[in-house]
């Protein structure tokens, strides 16, 4: 309050109250219900609605494949940031804007496009079949449209923080007499480590979610390619309104618990620029 | 001086190899990155438009004018015509409130304008109809007064604004925190009135940003999927956007009108990638010319 009235700055009440009005009809109500409906099938019934062995299934397709896919962008993902900013090549400009992609294609367009490519018969799915490996309509064909979709927060996450290191820090190691290697290894990827692992658990929290790229590569087959986000749909199409709620609140406070954990890397990682 | 050259030359070159890696490490780097990118991007997008001209022009041309499909542009139009401005108006409230005054609870305030980007789409769309379903809780009382909002198009927009809501405000948040409120403070003293304030000093500093953030709420604001699916009810004609539309087609495995209307969505994600890429090289030269923030002054 006191604090406040030093600014001679106009607007305060009408911006917070909008602010918050809006904040409370749009987003706060709304995601109230959950919790509210789910309650209502008591602890019981939500412990049953949320270990039956089909949902259980899904929840190790979806947090498997999505642990999977975070990990091959963090492998993939540090190497394309490295690239993009370390090096000058023809068309580097273009991969840079093209690396968004996914979080510009709708999610339904990125999900007939990967079924169509993986499919037996498909550009990438035939070299594979010929190999005996079936990617469409299996857990690998989830794996692959979570990849897609996790692409951009690994590489946006560290691109800035290489290019914001001091290329002098890397000189001294350098003419202390440490080799290339042991300047990256001891010196450049401990600097990145806070936003590559941010890189990561943004891409995995955001592919636990994952519904419209998955939906049609998974082929959807109950305790085999079937996520978790069908399920609570399917529920809903059987009006077993609880029952899909339960499932959700447990996917929500998962997600927000790696939210959560995001939000102390951050904290850490300025720590750590601050110290430097 | 001749004798005492080379060492400082070799000692050079040394430290030129040790900050940079052997060429073969280079070009096996790129290599990798290219591939990766290639088949996780490219692939797919070349494939879209293939896979739209397989049958010819005159069958593209087909799909995009059946009377479904520009039902659905229709709709998607609208969805995005409501959500976007309104999201805008919060975005810059949120932004104005957050970062020109001080105020307890600001640090929750922020975490809760970004809570949507951590929601499931489906999860999004679901809430809409625990609350306004006919099981739900206000559904009864909505139903009673004529109001329907689910399975129909208010609902398509309520979880439209629902998904896109972070994002104005969390694009303005760090940009408006970094101009501070020192250029507010002097206009105000010299008896600017609020409005004349934002539109004279805060909006040259911001548009930018202001801008991006636009595109990139109605890039998802017209994409979504997860969420309208839920709530949409799929009724064609009426309640259809879209991206829905392309699961209808290809569901009923007509292929290549579901690639058509992909292809619009593509060109669109396009655009937004081509205005990201362009505002961002405005904010560098903005931020690299001397004076920067007078020049944009009248």
């Amino acid at each position: 309050m006191s604090r406040r009235s030093h600014s001679v700055l106009p607007g305060f009440r009408l911006a917070l109250g909008f602010t918050l009005l809006y904040l409370l009809l749009v987003v706060l109500i709304p995601l109230s219900t959950l919790f509210w409906k789910s309650a209502s099938l008591g602890p019981a019934g939500l412990w049953a609605a949320v270990t039956a062995p089909r949902v259980v299934a899904s929840y190790e397709l979806t947090f498997g494949a999505s642990l999977v896919a975070a990990a091959i962008n963090g492998v993939f993902g540090l190497v394309v940031t490295w690239v993009l900013v370390r090096y000058r090549f023809p068309g580097r400009r273009l991969m840079d804007a093209l690396v968004d992609l996914p979080f510009a294609l709708p999610t339904a367009v990125a999900g007939i496009a990967l079924t169509t490519l993986y499919a037996p018969n498909g550009w990438l799915g035939a070299p594979l079949e010929r190999l005996g490996i079936k990617a469409a309509f299996t857990p690998l064909g989830v794996t692959l449209a979570l990849v897609f979709i996790g692409l951009p927060f690994v590489v946006r996450t560290l691109q800035p923080v290489l290019e914001s290191l001091d290329p002098e820090v890397e000189e001294a190691a350098a003419s202390l007499g440490a080799t290339r290697l042991q300047t990256v290894a001891r010196v450049v990827l401990p600097a990145l480590l806070p936003a590559w692992l941010t890189g990561v658990a943004l891409a995995f929290a955001r592919a636990l979610g994952e519904y419209g790229s998955v939906v049609f590569i998974a082929g959807n087959m109950p305790m085999k390619t079937e996520i978790t986000p069908l399920i609570i749909i399917t529920k809903l199409e059987q009006y077993d309104y609880a029952g899909a709620t339960a499932i959700a609140a447990v996917t929500l406070v998962a997600s927000f618990t790696i939210l959560l954990a995001i939000n102390r890397l951050q904290s850490w990682s300025a720590r750590l620029g601050m110290a430097e | 001086m001749a004798a005492a050259a080379p060492p400082v030359a070799t000692r050079t070159r040394h430290v030129a190899r040790a900050t940079s890696e052997p060429l073969l490490v280079k070009v096996v780097l790129t290599a990798t990155a290219l591939a990766f990118l290639a088949v996780f991007l490219l692939v797919p997008l070349a494939a879209v438009f293939v896979e739209a001209l397989a049958k010819g022009w005159a069958a593209y041309a087909a799909a995009l004018a059946e009377p479904m499909a520009l039902s659905a542009l229709e709709l998607t139009l609208v969805t995005a015509a409501v959500a976007v401005p309104l999201n805008l108006v919060f975005g810059i409230a949120a932004a104005w409130a957050v970062t020109k005054f001080e105020f307890p609870g600001k640090n929750v305030l922020v975490t809760l304008i970004d809570l949507p980007f951590g929601v499931s789409p489906v999860i999004s769309g679901m809430v809409f109809i625990l609350l306004f379903g006919r099981q739900g809780i206000l559904g009864p009382w909505t139903e009673a007064h004529g109001l329907k909002l689910v399975f129909s198009v208010p609902g398509l927009i309520l979880a439209t604004i629902f998904v896109t809501f972070p994002f104005v405000a969390r694009e303005l948040i760090p940009l408006m925190q970094a101009e501070g409120t020192e250029e507010e403070e002097a206009a105000r003293v010299l008896g600017a009135s609020g409005w004349q304030i934002f539109r004279r000093v805060t909006l040259p500093n911001i548009k930018w940003g202001l801008l991006y953030g636009v595109i990139l709420c109605n890039a998802r604001a017209m994409g979504e999927f997860g969420a309208v699916s839920v709530v949409s009810g799929h009724i064609r004609g009426r309640t259809n956007t879209l991206p829905l539309h392309v699961e209808i087609l290809y569901n009923e495995y007509n292929f290549q009108a579901a690639f058509a209307v992909a292809s619009l969505l593509t060109f669109l994600a396009l655009v937004t990638l081509a205005a990201k890429t362009l505002v961002e090289w405005r904010e560098a030269g903005s931020r690299s010319t001397p004076n920067g923030e007078n020049s944009d002054v009248d």
